[in-house]
């Protein structure tokens, strides 16, 4: 770029350069802050060095096992010493917790054995280990750590999908009590749609409210509409709290008034009732906004003039209004089901234990069981799904146009 | 033109620059422990006077127990935990999977008498990596505000939803929950962890959770269930003896203990192996584990010490003078109702039990 | 439409807008009193409501006041959130300059680019902030969290500042270069006072988003970067006690001062 600076530029090229200049630090910044650690995390989804590490020799020695018989003396002999070896220095723990993920009970065997095995010196083996801990003897065992010793994996997409693969190298669905995540998914797109149908039932009336309204009072009920969208996520939260409890302040008036017996109060938080609730209330300014600014674009002359041709107003509202206002429903609720499938924080509040979405196992994968490659699969697959539905409403709306109030 | 911005970005970078750096102490620790009023316990007790005697700066951290950060931090390759309050399960687990650093009772201080440390201990309170800290019991308490007529006396009376409805509060893991439900399903206190060691009794611990799940508030820090208590969401809940100890005498909260089948721990003080600030750390744990530290922590809240030479020390509560004997868990009418945790089988089950559990409850 | 104005319909309309309206704003108020309750409750007291002095307190405003952890939080939020402010500003401004380029090329790709982290799931940016951060030896500093902010809200300050450019006249530079004027001293003395409110409330903007992150500093802050948020998040999670809405309380007036702050400062930009 600076070589093509020396000759004689012309200004359209010159504002190019100076356009791209302007923008270059944000790219870049971007790239480092954001795309990049996105790239690390895809990475870890499909990239696990730690067993192939660790086990180098037994991994070489069990490409020859069959599969199916217990493996022989020399395989025990290298795992017997590289897990002495990982004990000593103290990596036993990454690759006991990898080989548990597939089989469970492992963790707690690999290291016992390892403790025991400490105080001998010479083989055979085969029998020293299956007596310290009888998973040795079984070949699931060895299967977990060939598994979990390929660098290259795509095991936790698999297991991301409810799949597993077998032995034999096919793919199967994971036993039942296992199966969650499609589920999970499942329930979070179906948690989105209903939020985005109850914000649109909501929205739509107030938006157009606003938009008929003078313009001293429209800004006086668009400031309603801000001050939640301002406020901290985690103060509406909390006050979704306050509310909903069973000691909270709806139940204390529905006692009041007579509706419910003290004894009967209603559980309306800490389940999905209070993660639905409370998310609508926090995604519903961003149905509103989209909505009002469309809105006040369609001239109120039309519906008036519907009417004068004989039209009842909702057969105006159906063939002239809602027509038009298909714009801000299409921006509204992409933005709204966009935000609500990747919502942590307030299904993790108010949320109990069936109000959890796919985030919230992200977030139990990421801090709980520290199954990484897992949850940086799970959120593989969401961003995925994000980045279709946001391609779409670049398509349809336009980033520009996102609306902020 | 862009040089014109220089003086924007060079105190962007001076702020970054300073903000980053100028927070770095000399000689400082982070010590992790479990909040609330335990936590404010440990900082009278025990940090305030360290740090007044070494120098030494004390970053407080709380945690909800667990080995998963240490995991994370060890996995990652930057220690930022220095000093780790754990149960004995994790202590034992965290060591053989190389996550702590092997402790030395030699190195610890000596009993006030002179007793040496290995001999001060009470037995099976050291481990590879851990030193004892104090005696505490998982025990479940109500309000008796909330239950009028009859009070609750047993374990059984705990899962017993007609006699006593309402919402109880149980902490969101499967430790203790499991020796609940077995004992309120009838098995005798003995027989608890040889049941669990079968499928059978697993399944049947599971169904009798099953049993009240509905009606459970899962808690997840112990400062929870008093307040759950106080506030009337549950009307009775699991929680660790000296919170609900504390919420009787400091706020004069009408709770009663029940210790029926009361679960009896012992707490580990770790270090978390490959802290760069090791020195500092053993320093710190090796002030944590005098008979006196003890003391100090046993008269602000109701856990005995894990030294034979702690327990005279304790005598009184600091502030309000009663005598701490009749509350902490090892005392004789208590720990006859005891069940001592098994921590040797959750070493080897936590595993399977986490994920069971978890699969349990997001059903 | 005359006669449907006083029908039945009608009525249901006025009467569902006024309900959504108090199912927007009810809740937030709602916890403004309750944060003056003396007793360490989340309801109203029978004694609160007939207004009995003595069941009404700044207990809680006391307890936050003293308490060194909330006060430690509050200075971290408030460094935290002004340098990814400064460091957002100036990076969404000068991009929004290049952005509104008639010239500029692939302009829909790159502002994609730029949006990305606005739609992105927090949960999954911060994930793997955590992975990336860590390994450049960086986690649990104040760097590594003001940059992750910063990222958070540069895409509004881009989004603001070129919905205010879009109003900006080129013709005006023009004018000025006719005038000998270079771009420097065009961007300062005639473009930067013109799209000065979109900057302001983009940035006001930024340092909302910082203010109330909490996600990123769950996942990459230790006990030294604690922000409010974060505070708020365990005290919700754990200690729930009243001193909860009496921060929130103060949350919630600093959000209606920033919202009319941006208000003003639209209309400013209009005028």
């Amino acid at each position: 770029m600076a070589g093509s600076l020396r000759f004689p530029v012309d200004p359209h090229r010159r504002t190019q350069l100076r356009a791209l200049a302007l923008v270059a630090p944000l790219v870049i910044y971007i790239g480092v802050t954001f795309i990049a650690p996105l790239g690390t995390m895809l990475t870890r989804s499909v990239y696990d060095p730690v067993v192939a590490d660790v086990l180098p020799e037994t991994l070489e020695l069990l490409e020859h096992w069959d599969g199916r018989t217990l493996p022989s003396e020399a395989v025990f002999a290298a795992a017997a010493a590289e897990i002495k070896r990982a004990a000593a220095a103290r990596s036993l723990g990454q690759v006991a917790g990898r080989v548990n993920r597939v089989q469970g009970g492992l963790r707690s065997a690999v290291t016992r054995t390892a403790r025991e095995l400490r105080d001998i010196e010479v083989g055979p083996w085969r029998e020293s280990m299956t007596a310290i801990d009888s998973v040795w003897a079984d070949p699931a065992t060895w299967y977990a750590i060939q598994v979990t010793g390929e660098r290259f994996t795509a095991r936790h997409y698999a297991n991301a999908l409810d799949l597993q693969r077998l032995p034999d190298g096919s793919l199967a669905p994971q036993p039942v009590e296992r199966r969650i995540y499609l589920k999970l998914f499942w329930r979070t797109l179906l948690v989105s749609t209903v939020i985005t149908l109850l914000c649109l039932i909501l929205g739509y009336p107030i938006a157009h409210l606003i938009a008929r309204s003078p313009a001293g009072r429209a800004n006086w009920l668009l400031i309603l509409v801000l001050v939640p969208f301002w406020t901290s996520l985690l103060v509406r939260t909390t006050s979704w709290i306050v509310l909903l409890q069973t000691q909270g302040v709806l139940n204390d008036l529905l006692v009041a008034i007579g509706l419910v017996s003290d004894d009967g109060r209603v559980a309306m938080v800490y389940n999905m009732t209070g993660t639905i609730v409370a998310m609508t209330h926090v995604l519903l300014p961003f149905m509103v906004l989209p909505l009002y600014s469309v809105m006040r674009g369609i001239p109120p002359t039309y519906m008036d003039a519907a009417a004068s041709l004989g039209a009842t107003p909702v057969q105006a509202f159906l063939r002239v209004y809602w027509p038009q206002s298909l714009p801000g429903v299409g921006a509204g609720a992409l933005l709204v089901f966009i935000l609500a499938i990747g919502f942590y924080i307030t299904p993790a509040l108010v949320g109990g234990s069936d109000g959890q979405l796919i985030s919230n196992m992200i977030a139990y994968h990421m801090q709980t069981s520290l199954n990484w490659g897992l949850a940086a699969a799970l959120g593989g697959v969401l961003l995925v799904g994000v980045i279709v539905l946001y391609v779409v409403y670049e398509r349809l709306v336009g980033v520009e146009r996102m609306g902020l109030g | 033109m862009n040089y014109r911005f220089s003086p924007f970005f060079t105190t962007i970078l001076a702020i970054l620059f300073v903000v980053s750096c100028g927070t770095e102490s000399s000689r400082s620790i982070t010590a992790v422990s479990w909040g609330g009023s335990y936590g404010r316990a440990v900082n009278e007790g025990v940090n305030i006077p360290f740090m007044e005697e070494t120098g030494i700066n004390i970053q407080v951290e709380d945690y909800n127990g667990g080995l998963a950060q240490i995991r994370a931090q060890v996995e990652i390759g930057e220690i930022h935990w220095d000093v780790v309050d754990l149960e004995m399960a994790e202590a034992v687990r965290g060591c053989d999977e190389g996550l702590l650093e092997p402790i030395d009772v030699a190195s610890l201080p000596d009993g006030p008498d002179g007793t040496p440390a290995a001999e001060d201990f009470v037995e099976g309170a050291m481990t590879e990596c851990g030193a004892g800290s104090v005696f505490f019991s998982t025990v479940y308490a109500y309000n008796e505000e909330s239950i009028p007529g009859t009070k609750p006396g047993t374990i059984a009376d705990f899962f017993d939803l007609e006699t006593f409805p309402g919402r109880r509060g149980m902490r969101r893991v499967p430790q203790v929950n499991l020796e609940f439900a077995l004992i309120a399903d009838g098995v005798p206190r003995d027989q608890v962890y040889a049941a669990l060691d079968t499928p059978e009794g697993i399944d049947r611990a599971f169904a009798k959770l099953e049993t009240i799940r509905d009606e459970v508030v899962w808690w997840e820090a112990g400062a929870q269930p008093p307040q759950m208590l106080a506030d009337g969401e549950v009307v009775m809940s699991t929680a660790y003896n000296g919170r609900i100890f504390n919420a009787q005498v400091l706020e004069d909260q009408p709770f009663v203990i029940v210790w029926d089948g009361q679960l009896m721990g012992i707490g580990q003080f770790v270090v978390v192996a490959g802290t760069p600030r090791l020195e500092e750390a053993m320093e710190y744990l090796a002030f944590v584990t005098s008979a006196k530290s003890m003391a100090e922590i046993g008269r602000r809240i109701s856990y005995s010490p894990a030294r034979r030479s702690g327990m005279p020390l304790v005598s009184t509560h600091i502030e309000k003078g009663i005598d701490m004997e009749p509350h902490m868990p090892g005392s004789p009418a208590n720990a006859a109702q005891a069940l001592r945790f098994d921590w040797e089988w959750w070493a080897d089950h936590q595993d399977e039990m986490n994920e069971r559990f978890s699969a349990w409850l997001a059903r | 439409m005359g006669t449907a104005r006083l029908g039945p319909g009608r009525i249901v309309y006025w009467v569902f807008c006024a309900l959504v309206f108090v199912f927007l704003v009810a809740p937030i108020i709602v916890i403004v009193p309750l944060s003056f309750n003396a007793e360490p409750y989340f309801t109203f007291s029978e004694a609160m409501l007939r207004l009995d002095p003595e069941a009404w307190s700044f207990r809680w405003y006391r307890e936050i006041i003293q308490n060194e952890v909330w006060r430690n939080s509050l200075v971290n939020s408030i460094v935290i959130g002004i340098s990814a402010t400064l460091l957002a500003t100036v990076l969404g401004t000068t991009a929004a300059l290049g952005l509104a380029s008639p010239n500029m090329p692939a302009r829909r790709a790159i502002m994609g680019v730029i949006i990305s982290p606005m739609v992105t799931p927090v949960i999954i940016a911060a994930a793997g902030m955590f992975f990336f951060y860590s390994g450049l030896g960086l986690g649990q500093t104040y760097l590594s969290i003001i940059l992750a902010h910063a990222t958070l809200g540069v895409p509004f300050v881009v989004v603001t500042v070129t919905a205010t450019l879009a109003a900006y006249d080129p013709t005006l530079n023009n004018a000025a270069a006719s005038l000998g004027a270079g771009p420097w001293t065009t961007f300062r003395r005639i473009q930067f006072p013109l799209i000065a409110p979109g900057v302001m409330s983009g940035s006001l903007f930024a340092f909302a988003i910082s203010f109330d992150e909490v996600i990123v500093v769950l996942f990459m802050a230790g006990t030294e970067q604690r922000t409010i948020p974060r505070q708020m998040w365990s005290g919700i999670r754990e200690q729930i006690s009243p001193a909860i809405l009496a921060v929130a309380t103060f949350l919630i007036v600093f959000a209606v001062l920033l919202l009319f702050t941006v208000n003003w400062l639209r209309r400013r930009g209009e005028a």
